[in-house]
């Protein structure tokens, strides 16, 4: 029994260091816990499935920009106006470190830089691809520590 | 998109059950604010597209208690959509956007929204959302029109000091706030006892209640009158100096906006687009004001000057609808540069763009709704907008587009909205040059008070100026040089302001045939008139006007606007596709044309 408590303390307890280094680390912010505090007994997933539904919306997001930014000569308007739907989106699961890359890229494309735009599409990219790879193991250890919740509890 | 299904919001549990219509074209935010919204024990639908929210909007006539949008997306500009929710269903609107700078939220501000937020938002500011309702529905009350006499009153009293606590002191403050006497409230079909659900029973500004209106504003000067001064004058027995005020300061707004809009595309000659955005800022003058402006504001110039000659009594023009939700115009002001205007010919080219500039701005920014909500809030004919798509092309084809509500004859009356059929009457102007002078001419220039007709003049030129935009575009272009200056110029600006500024409501009686055949050449008339196989058709129904204005219905129209459409493939061809189908969107299908019949129902609510 104690052993069992215990791993469940042991995986909360890990659970919840991952999530903090993510906020530590700058990646979440605290739109991320507004999320969290959505999450209740009707949508026990809610943050999960938020996190989802952004990631497999933002693909054409991101191809928008991509496209725009494969124009030739590039416009500077149409590509803010996608930046402006990408990094809208990307707030809305608190995605910090992406923000301010999106933010970046905004000052570039006010100013009409191409290969501005470029290079910091490239960081972009990168802060995206990253934070989704750290919060899909988040979710899963979640998971799987409700899974343990679940096994634990008494029947 | 789901629904939570139609229901009343609970009147006991204010504000829980409020509901509310959240529109965003991204699907996380739509979810995350639904679960919020929900959190918060609102009845929340959600929406992904600007066009499905306002037909959600409309089919469910009360049906919502609050709109939430956000500002970027992609089939309508959020405050397009900000603007027709307002006009239409009168529902206190909130924007979101990421954006948070200055220019933008007041741009929402202006257009109307009752709040801004800026993503990410939390779910506390959502929280609070019901006190925009609240307030909206404080204000109504005091909007009401009642027939009955101060037993009503009574009767009010009572029922709200008997009230639940939570509101009693509202009812309280809305009635012995009052000290005028004649405040009445109508008594409502539904309990009292929640002055939150209280239905407001609003005036109708018909457009006879709208002309004595301004005849009485005119006689003072917009700037000097007060609502008292101008009961008086209008000496309309069940008028309530409530009433009036807000009228008032509706038609200030909707003229200041017009002002705004004329300083913006203040230069026929071609004023660069950069130059607009620099009026995009707040600051809409008077009209008044630009009167005093130098001759570059032409466009504002021989706006007002037309505005001023058209007999106000062409609520035809409100009905171009442009952009009916106009921030009150100094009509005054404007009337007396619409004089000044229009006794200098020689602008007359100038005046010609700038009445095309006018229309076509108008044409651009504003959408054509052919569906006027039985409810007027406004007491004004639901402002016509069309949807405007910043296409060069559009311009002219929204100014040809414009002309043709000119014509209305006024015939809208109910569902004007005062800024609306400010808006539109500068529009309308050419317009009204062009058809009125058959109509007109041969009978007093005072329109007809034939709701029906106006109406029907409206529904058709509506349909007409939607659908035709499209196809017009070209006649037009191709006619002017100037107009296609213009376009570009007012392109960026037609997205973004309502045309108008002019100030048609000119009510002192100058007859609008006349001041338009004397001013305006010949050539520019035949320009107006000629423009465009589109204005054939027109004309061709202008024909068909008998000095009664009672022009056919407005299927008519709506037959004719179709064929036009198809016959201007070429036309239709340089439409860009989104253009077209916002149009189709919103005019769309000839089955629309069976809302007319329904607005028309819902016209005449008084």
């Amino acid at each position: 029994m104690s052993n069992s408590s215990s791993r469940e303390r042991n995986l909360h307890r890990q659970l919840a260091n991952m999530k903090h280094s993510l906020f530590d680390q700058g990646y979440l912010d605290e739109q991320f816990i507004q999320l969290e505090e959505l999450q209740d007994e009707e949508n026990p997933n809610f943050v999960e499935e938020v996190v989802s539904l952004y990631y497999w919306d933002s693909v054409r997001l991101i191809q928008n920009i991509e496209q725009a930014l494969e124009q030739n000569p590039i416009d500077f308007a149409k590509l803010d106006n996608h930046m402006h739907q990408f990094k809208g989106s990307s707030c809305s699961i608190g995605a910090k470190k992406l923000k301010k890359e999106c933010t970046q890229f905004e000052k570039y494309c006010k100013t009409g830089n191409g290969e501005g735009c470029k290079r910091t599409f490239q960081q972009v990219k990168k802060e995206y691809a990253t934070l989704k790879k750290k919060l899909e193991r988040y979710f899963q250890f979640a998971r799987q520590v409700g899974c343990v919740e679940k096994a634990c509890r008494p029947k | 998109m789901e629904t939570t299904g139609f229901s009343s919001p609970r009147p006991d549990a204010f504000p829980a059950g409020l509901r509310v219509l959240v529109v965003d074209d991204d699907p996380t935010w739509l979810k995350i604010l639904e679960k919020m919204l929900k959190k918060c024990s609102y009845e929340v639908t959600t929406c992904n597209l600007a066009r499905e929210a306002l037909h959600l909007l409309r089919e469910r006539k009360d049906g919502f208690d609050i709109v939430i949008s956000d500002v970027n997306m992609p089939d309508m500009d959020g405050f397009k959509l900000l603007e027709h929710v307002g006009l239409e269903m009168d529902l206190p609107v909130i924007m979101m956007s990421v954006d948070g700078e200055t220019s933008r939220v007041m741009k929402g501000v202006q257009h109307g929204a009752c709040d801004y937020l800026l993503k990410p938002i939390r779910m506390k500011e959502l929280r609070n959302i019901w006190q925009h309702v609240f307030r909206k529905r404080i204000h109504e009350v005091r909007d009401i029109e009642s027939h009955e006499g101060l037993e009503e009153i009574q009767m009010m009293r009572n029922c709200m000091e008997q009230s639940d606590d939570g509101y009693l002191f509202c009812g309280a403050d809305l009635i012995t706030g009052k000290k005028r006497k004649d405040v009445d409230y109508k008594q409502d079909d539904r309990q009292c006892s929640d002055p939150s659900s209280v239905k407001k029973a609003r005036v109708v500004w018909t457009f006879d209640l709208h002309q004595k209106f301004v005849k009485a504003v005119n006689q003072f000067g917009l700037d000097k009158v007060g609502p008292k001064k101008i009961l008086d004058l209008m000496g309309v027995p069940w008028l309530t100096r409530e009433n009036v005020a807000s009228h008032l300061q509706k038609y200030r707004l909707y003229l200041s906006r017009l002002q705004k809009g004329n300083e913006l595309k203040s230069s026929f000659g071609g004023m660069k687009p950069s130059d607009f955005s620099s009026k995009d800022t707040a600051g809409n003058v008077c009209l008044h004001n630009s009167s005093t402006a130098p001759q570059n504001n032409v466009a504002n110039g021989s706006y007002v000057v037309c505005g001023n000659k058209i007999p106000i009594k062409n609520v035809d023009s409100k009905i171009c609808g442009e952009d009916m939700k106009i921030a009150s115009v100094q009509m005054a002001e404007s009337k007396e540069e619409l004089i000044g205007v229009i006794t200098d010919p020689q602008k007359s080219s100038n005046s010609g763009t700038s009445l095309n500039h006018s229309f076509g701005q108008i044409g651009s920014d504003v959408r054509y709704e052919p569906k006027i909500p039985a409810q007027f809030s406004w007491t004004e004919v639901p402002p016509v907008q069309f949807k405007q798509e910043p296409k060069p092309h559009f311009q002219s084809q929204s100014w040809s587009a414009e002309v043709r509500p000119v014509q209305f004859k006024q015939e809208l009356k109910p569902h004007f909205q005062s800024e609306n059929s400010f808006s539109h009457l500068p529009l309308c102007r050419n317009h009204i040059q062009v058809d009125c002078t058959e109509p007109i001419l041969s009978h007093h220039p005072i329109p007809s008070t034939n709701e029906k007709d106006k109406r029907a003049d409206i529904r058709p030129n509506c349909s007409k100026s939607r659908s035709k935009g499209i196809g017009i575009v070209n006649p037009v272009e191709s006619k002017a040089e100037l107009f296609s200056v213009q376009s570009k110029s007012h392109l960026p600006v037609c997205q973004e302001y309502e045309p108008i500024p002019c100030s048609i409501w000119n009510t002192k009686n100058h007859s609008l045939e006349q001041i338009l055949l004397n001013d305006i050449d010949s050539s520019q008339r035949s320009l107006i008139l000629g423009t465009g196989s589109g204005f054939r058709l027109w004309d061709e129904e202008l024909q068909g006007y008998s000095p009664q204005g009672d022009f056919h219905p407005q299927n008519a129209g709506f037959e004719n606007i179709e064929s036009f459409a198809y016959s201007n493939q070429e036309l239709i061809a340089d439409i860009p596709p989104l253009l077209y189908d916002s149009w189709n969107f919103d005019f769309g299908n000839p089955s629309e044309a069976t809302e007319y019949p329904v607005m028309d129902q819902g016209l005449f609510i008084a």
